[in-house]
């Protein structure tokens, strides 16, 4: 229970069932700021406010409601590999990793060890069993709020485990669901950036984490002509346009970026398009994966419209990918997601 | 069933308490500072209470100050002693690294303010040495503060000892005896201390109540400044319904304590020795020195106070460990810290605090469902790291 609309409703949907439900909320980082007279000071904090919320609302529907403290467990998977992939020049998600390294492995753990049959939270996502006892992950119904980019890490057993309660609503009917059942984040707005950046200046936070990450190097074109300078290759994102400290009559794009070399290259929006990608850590979300070349629709970022390709498997746990037509900035570090319509089929990282 | 096993925390009401504050917040509603006959009879309530809690400690009831909690009795001895104290040129504080947030933080907040603070360490039995504060005391030390019982492991502290030696310097004694008062008997005058911190719902009285004796002739500043309430130190006015349910409490403690004590001890030691021999890698804290008879705290290898909390409380068991953060969460306990336990071992440590409800039965449920729990615990494979 993260304290917003959508893990309250699935809580209070379950309770509402008759459902023995358990609530958990998960302590990720500390918000507090160490001041200079060594006093822990609140500022904006917006952890507990939520973890606030989140405890209102079971008192709410009338269940148990725990925090659990994995903030060693999140620094040490999700907000380090955070800033790893800035400094290695990709764009990480850290929220498919808080979903595959700690939600459905460590509290999923421990919702076994306190005898849980599952463990539900509010993502937009649909969990199908067939008649041979294989699951399925589909789309949640609500395909504006689908969720499913980040859970393409899920294995059948974490999703023999898993259960989303809201997954076959739209974002509408959870509000209304939270009004039903007077909840008191009802009107709670969605939370857009990444949790633990909450003023959104990754850059900044990069800096915090990793002071080594500030070696300056130089953006430069296609034929590798210096155009300017830049202040770490952790600002950068392929596709971007913003940001470049560079005049030019064309706009330019973000190509490439090179850590090794601290290159950043630029280039117009037609390079930015190609049509091939590997990936690592693939998991096929059936256990097996494709004997052969699979026609899917693959999904390279969270706001991205999944798009005709092929993929094959090459190596244990790697892809490769091709699309019909070039798309626009295919970004390492970002997942891609194999669908077969509305069915994940499986995953990766890009490479 | 529902078993409460964390009397340290906080205790129920006990129900003549309840009933005699229900009929005083009806009845007994006038001001205690004000000469009429609604005045005469709150302040005639308060005084009945006060005489209460000075019988518990061997205290008059006129060196009674009321307050409202053992934070707040802590922060006037404290500030108000320090406050009082400084023209005269003394500038040191010492304390035991095993006090209550509520005197340690405010020794810090005085130690940013300009003032020198000695923190005593205490030994592997969690005892403050008293060689170890007499090295620490000198001559320009204004105050000494050292609990009388310890909130998370029960030791009952040296208090008599330690107090001489502040004496021999000079320096004022203040103890925070909110874990002991209601337990063991006390008497400030045998202790020797100069001012003593009580709280009311640590022995079956209302939340939001405490007390601060002091020693007649002991000047402090109030850090609350406004009326002249409590013989001008402790403004505002009386929460009268309350405080006659401290009053009732310290009461009924004293009556009790005879029997009472014998029986939590026995029961203590019937659940420090199941749990021992039905869970593998216990170790019992602090278990070797003198402690308070409702206490134990106890060590289990290999798995978090927190899942075991959680685990123990859906069982229907609750307990508690460490202290809570402000989000909810548990720290490792500073306590278990500064007697040089292992940090694993400090990070696996439940506190049972038995208390008036506690039957046989109790502790013989918390025996036969705490090994289960403990096994599933440690056989989660993230436990201690990473698959």
């Amino acid at each position: 229970m993260s304290g917003g609309v959508d893990s309250s409703v699935a809580a209070a949907l379950l309770a509402e069932q008759g459902h023995d439900v358990i609530g958990v909320s998960m302590q990720l980082y500390d918000n507090s700021q160490v001041t200079e007279s060594g006093q822990r000071a609140f500022g904006t904090c917006c952890t507990i406010d939520d973890l606030y919320d989140a405890r209102r609302v079971a008192a709410t529907i009338g269940i148990p409601h725990y925090i659990v403290n994995f903030e060693s467990q999140f620094g040490e998977h999700v907000i380090a590999n955070f800033v790893r992939e800035y400094v290695h020049g990709r764009t990480p998600i850290p929220c498919s990793h808080c979903n595959s390294d700690l939600k459905f492995a460590e509290l999923l753990d421990r919702a076994k060890a306190y005898d849980a049959e599952q463990l539900a939270t509010g993502h937009y996502a649909r969990i199908e069993r067939d008649a041979a006892g294989l699951y399925h992950l589909y789309r949640g119904a609500d395909n504006s709020k689908d969720q499913t980019y980040f859970l393409f890490s899920l294995t059948q057993e974490q999703l023999s485990r898993a259960a989303f309660p809201v997954g076959h609503l739209d974002k509408s009917t959870v509000r209304a669901h939270a009004e039903r059942l007077k909840l008191h984040v009802t009107q709670k707005p969605d939370s857009q950036e990444i949790c633990f950046v909450p003023d959104g200046d990754y850059a900044k936070f990069v800096e915090r984490k990793a002071p080594e990450s500030t070696r300056p190097g130089t953006v430069v074109d296609n034929g590798g002509r210096v155009l300017g300078t830049h202040a770490g290759v952790h600002r950068f994102t392929i596709g971007q346009r913003k940001g470049l400290g560079l005049s030019s009559s064309e706009p330019l794009y973000v190509l490439e970026i090179k850590p090794e070399s601290a290159q950043v290259v630029v280039g117009s929006r037609d390079d930015l398009g190609r049509t091939s990608l590997t990936a690592s850590e693939v998991n096929w979300t059936s256990g097996k994966a494709p004997s052969d070349w699979l026609r899917v629709s693959a999904q390279i970022r969270h706001r991205h419209a999944a798009a005709p390709a092929k993929v094959r498997r090459t190596d244990e746990g790697r892809a490769e990918l091709a699309f019909d037509a070039p798309q626009t900035a295919i970004t390492p570090g970002q997942a891609v997601v194999f669908y077969d319509g509305e069915e994940v089929l499986g995953g990766g990282w890009i490479d | 069933m529902r078993i409460y096993l964390d009397h340290n925390a906080t205790t129920p009401l006990a129900p003549p308490v309840a009933d005699r504050m229900a009929q005083a917040l009806r009845d007994v509603w006038g001001n205690a500072s004000s000469i009429h006959h609604f005045g005469q009879q709150a302040k005639a309530a308060l005084d009945e209470a006060r005489a209460s809690v000075g019988a518990l400690i061997g205290g008059d009831a006129s060196d009674i100050v009321f307050t409202a909690g053992g934070t707040e009795s802590d922060n006037l001895a404290i500030r108000g002693a320090a406050e009082a104290i400084e023209p005269s040129g003394r500038k040191h504080l010492v304390t035991s690294a095993i006090e209550h947030e509520a005197v340690l933080n405010t020794m810090k907040a005085l130690a940013r303010r300009g003032w020198r603070v000695t923190i005593v360490p205490v030994d592997a039995s969690g005892i403050v040495s008293v060689d170890r504060m007499r090295e620490a005391i000198s001559d320009d030390t204004a105050l000494v503060s050292v609990m009388h019982a310890n909130n998370e492991i029960g030791t009952i502290q040296p208090i008599a000892e330690i107090a001489a030696v502040a004496r021999e310097r000079g320096a004022l004694f203040h103890t925070d005896a909110v874990q002991s008062a209601g337990k063991i008997p006390i008497d400030v005058r045998a202790l020797g201390v100069d001012m003593l911190t009580i709280a009311g719902h640590k022995l079956y009285g209302p939340k939001g109540t405490g007390a601060l004796w002091m020693k007649r002739g002991v000047r402090l500043v109030s850090p609350i400044t406004g009326g002249k309430q409590e013989r001008s130190r402790r403004a505002g006015t009386e929460n009268v319904p309350a405080l006659v349910g401290l009053g009732v409490a310290a009461e009924l403690a004293q009556q009790k304590m005879p029997s009472e004590a014998p029986r939590l001890a026995a029961l203590r030691d019937r659940l420090e020795a199941g749990v021992v021999s039905k869970v593998s890698g216990t170790e019992r804290n602090g278990a070797a020195a003198p402690r308070v008879p409702n206490t134990t705290n106890i060590s289990i290898d290999r798995v978090e106070a927190e899942s075991l909390l959680i685990g123990l409380d859906l069982a229907g068991i609750a307990v508690s460990s460490g202290s809570a953060c402000s989000s909810g969460t548990l720290e490792p306990s500073h306590v278990l810290k500064a007697m040089g336990l292992p940090h694993a071992r400090t990070l696996g440590s439940l506190r049972f605090s038995l208390g008036a409800g506690n039957t046989e039965e109790h502790v013989d449920r918390v025996i036969e469902v705490l090994p289960g729990i403990v096994e599933k615990l440690r056989s989660l494979t993230t436990v201690g790291g990473r698959k």
